[in-house]
């Protein structure tokens, strides 16, 4: 064994780790609260949701963010003139604040819908509700997830 | 054309409140993902899912990459009258795709 191949070894080492630690880094950065706040002001045009009405189901604690099922109910007698317009979910943590947006009227019957969601960490989740008659209403649930999505793939 | 899963109830009283259930394959690739190579991996998601009874819009979504692979999708519809319901999932690399199921309403 010839000393000089000692520090070369060192160095690929240590720019292994470098790389890892820049690999740590440049994960794309988590929504933040403020990302999801203007998330939600678009949704509403400005317009602060209430809470009430909504429920939001999700299991509390999730094993496996890859695929976590999610209810949204709102109450609302669906009527012509009394009925829910649009339903949206958003989170807090994933790499972007949205989830899913749909559009209903009169001709739902109910106000409910469910799907499959993606976490990428323990997080809260937010549902909210456009009104006919121009309120937002809201519902909240915190996620405690132990397996994430995005980082395991 | 992918796989697609759809339960629609085949008959409905006037009036009935239905609850319509779709599952579609695809990988919603979200674009945040490195792959094997260690390269992100360009996003490739479903981005709008319409449901159409006898070509009048019932139901819209749109999707995000936070929604699962494999998008499930359950919504409801109050019926009135038979006729066919026209389902379209439509996404990034010009994904489009349509499905029809008859409901025949008493």
């Amino acid at each position: 064994m010839s000393s000089p191949s000692w520090p070369r070894c060192a160095t690929d080492r240590r720019a292994m780790l470098g790389g890892l630690l820049a690999l740590s880094l440049v994960r794309p950065a988590g929504a933040t609260p403020e990302a999801l706040a203007a998330a939600m002001r678009e949704f509403t045009g400005g317009a602060a949701p209430l809470p009430g009405g909504v429920t939001l189901d999700i299991p509390p604690l999730v094993e496996n963010g890859n695929a976590v099922p999610v209810g949204v109910e709102v109450e609302s007698p669906m009527t012509e003139a009394d009925h829910v317009r649009a339903i949206a979910l958003f989170n807090e943590r994933n790499p972007l604040p949205n989830v899913i947006t749909a559009r209903l009227g009169p001709w739902s019957g109910a106000a409910r819908l469910s799907t499959r969601i993606r976490l990428a960490t323990s997080q809260r989740l937010i549902a909210v509700a456009a009104l006919s008659d121009g309120s937002y209403r809201m519902a909240e649930q915190q996620v405690v997830v132990t397996l994430a999505a995005c980082i395991e793939g | 054309m992918v796989r697609t899963l759809l339960r629609v109830p085949a008959t409905a009283r006037s009036g009935e409140v239905i609850e319509i259930r779709t599952l579609i394959a695809h990988p919603m690739e979200t674009g945040f993902r490195p792959g094997a190579d260690g390269t992100v991996q360009p996003r490739d998601i479903i981005r709008r899912f319409t449901c159409r009874f006898n070509n009048r819009e019932v139901f819209a979504a749109e999707l995000h990459p936070a929604v699962a692979a494999n998008p499930y999708l359950t919504f409801t519809l109050r019926v009135e009258e038979s006729g066919i319901l026209a389902f379209t999932w439509e996404g990034d690399n010009g994904f489009s795709q349509t499905e029809t199921r008859p409901i025949a309403v008493a």
